[in-house]
């Protein structure tokens, strides 16, 4: 299978990826990246965080620069796709172009779940998914008083701490019951609980937002479900993404909670792949159920696997899911996927905020999350990598070391 | 603009260009250098931008400290002169620094 052309719907992590891969695989078709934010593709993650304190500046978030595209043959198009043409293999462009494939990527990735409350639309209301979100939010977060954060998630939350950190009073509004709930254990969620706390931030949980308030246009109040009236002069909202499917429900694919896909991250047509935020597939890891992941490890890891695949180097998906988040200065690492968990164990100490949350499935080991224990993190994918047999009962023994039991059970 | 030498496990050399500000990392990343795989983008948290500082260069640097330490002891076949290029940012008196690349990054 000789492929001519590949072309790649969606310029973030994912859809770059493929990009940078395929040619690293000599890939030596044509490729066309097709992204409809301006400028060149750039990370996400620090959006939120280093990007908007200003300790990283532009050009850092760029994956590569402009020359890169160039030497690699790369077509970036600055485009939206409308349609895909499935029976004649080619995608429709906003600008009326069409484009012909041999193979479509779908990497078209998820937008914020919007805020469903009337204010929603107001000028310091703000999600954060784009550049242009960060740009416009970054003078508005030095110069606020009061913000409110509605929902407690990786996003809110990394959020909180910047605001915090430049001054502002944050309220950070959550509908569960306890910070980032589902993501992590109770556990960590408390030692994160505290931290914030501690940076001055106030938690309300089991409560959402009815309506924000405005005076001349501006923010100036949010009202809270149970009828109370916060000062607010910022509000930003990071309440779930809702994946980019809609291309690929206008074709005819099938959709499960995003677009579905094999082992091999095809979709239901085999002339189309889909990976990164917008795909659900069967996750070795997540007992093979179809699991749809948002994160970088995911991005990185799917378009190394499709590039490979097309490549003919096919071999089915398999990564250990990982993930990161950063808030003030503890760092979170999660290795492996602890849906289902039924017991925990702790190593390190909340009160120094270095612990690690080891969490088993009918006493198997699935996922460990770690505080500023970058070490027992990364013998965690090496342990979970491998079919883990690491019992809750000895994990549980007073002087246990991960990183130590890692170097003792390798293979 | 401070010039980087890596040298590859094989020996290969490559000039890299950097702008005084930059993580070592990303202007290995920009030249597209083998061997850097940068996982995370530089937010010490993959550990495969992991580099050996040239002997002549090691004392002029501090040593990794803190989350790099850390995430070092994982990295793969890490030295007393290892370090993350992501958490490495470049000065002017980097210029002419030579830093080796381990064989894997995994």
């Amino acid at each position: 299978m000789t492929l001519a052309s590949v072309v790649i719907v969606g310029a973030g992590q994912a859809g770059f990826q493929v990009a940078a891969s395929l040619r690293q695989e000599g890939f030596e078709g044509s490729i066309s990246l097709i992204g409809d934010e301006p400028g060149l593709p750039y990370q996400r993650p620090p959006l939120s965080k280093a990007y908007l304190l200003g300790k990283i500046q532009e050009t850092n978030l760029l994956f590569r620069p402009s020359d890169f595209f160039t030497a690699n043959r790369i077509d970036l198009q600055h485009d939206q796709v409308t349609a895909i043409d499935r029976q004649n293999h080619r995608v429709v462009l906003a600008s009326g172009a069409a484009l012909k494939y041999d193979h479509l990527v779908l990497a078209t990735g998820a937008h914020n779940r919007p805020l469903p409350v009337p204010g929603a639309d107001l000028p310091q209301v703000f999600g954060i998914k784009t550049k242009a979100d960060a740009d416009a939010l970054a003078p508005l977060v030095r110069s606020a008083r009061n913000v409110v954060v509605v929902g407690a998630g990786f996003i809110g939350l990394e959020f909180a701490a910047v605001a915090a950190a430049l001054g502002a009073k944050v309220h950070v509004l959550e509908l569960g019951e306890r910070p980032m709930a589902r993501a992590v254990s109770r556990e960590m969620s408390e030692l994160f609980r505290q931290a914030h706390e501690n940076w001055g931030v106030r938690f309300d949980f089991r409560q959402g937002l009815s309506s924000i308030d405005s005076d001349n246009g501006k923010v100036v109040a949010v009202q809270t479900n149970d009828g109370r009236s916060l000062p607010a002069d910022l509000v930003v909202f990071g309440i779930g993404v809702i994946p980019n499917a809609q291309l690929a429900t206008e074709a005819g694919l099938e959709i499960e909670n995003g677009i579905k896909v094999d082992a091999n991250l095809l979709t239901s047509d085999p002339k189309i792949s889909a990976l990164g935020d917008v795909a659900s597939f069967p996750c070795l890891h997540n007992g093979e159920q179809h699991t749809r992941l948002e994160s970088v490890q995911n991005a990185v890891d799917q378009a190394r696997a499709v590039a490979a695949r097309l490549m003919c180097k096919s071999a089915p998906y398999s990564a250990l899911p990982w993930f990161w988040t950063d808030q003030g200065d503890l760092k979170l690492q999660i290795a492996g996927l602890s849906s289902g968990y039924d017991s925990t164990v702790i190593l390190g100490d909340a009160a120094e905020q270095k612990m690690s949350v080891l969490c088993f499935r009918n006493d198997r080991l699935v996922a460990v999350e770690s505080c500023n224990r970058m070490g027992d993190h990364m013998a965690a994918r090496k342990i979970l990598t491998r079919a883990p047999k690491l019992t809750a009962a000895e994990a549980a023994a007073v002087g246990f070391d991960l990183k130590a039991w890692e170097a003792e059970n390798r293979d | 603009m401070p010039t980087l030498t890596f040298i590859e496990h094989n020996g290969t050399e490559h000039k890299v260009k950097g702008d005084v500000g930059q993580s070592v990392m990303q202007a290995a990343t920009f030249a597209s250098l083998p061997g850097i795989t940068a996982d995370c983008g530089g937010a010490c948290s993959c550990a495969t931008c992991h580099t050996y500082i040239d002997d002549a260069w090691v004392s002029k640097l501090q040593a990794a400290e803190g989350m790099e330490n850390d995430m070092l002891e994982y990295a793969f076949e890490r030295r007393d002169n290892s370090r993350l290029s992501c958490q490495l940012i470049i000065s002017e008196e980097m210029d002419g620094m030579v830093l080796h690349l381990p064989s894997s990054q995994f």
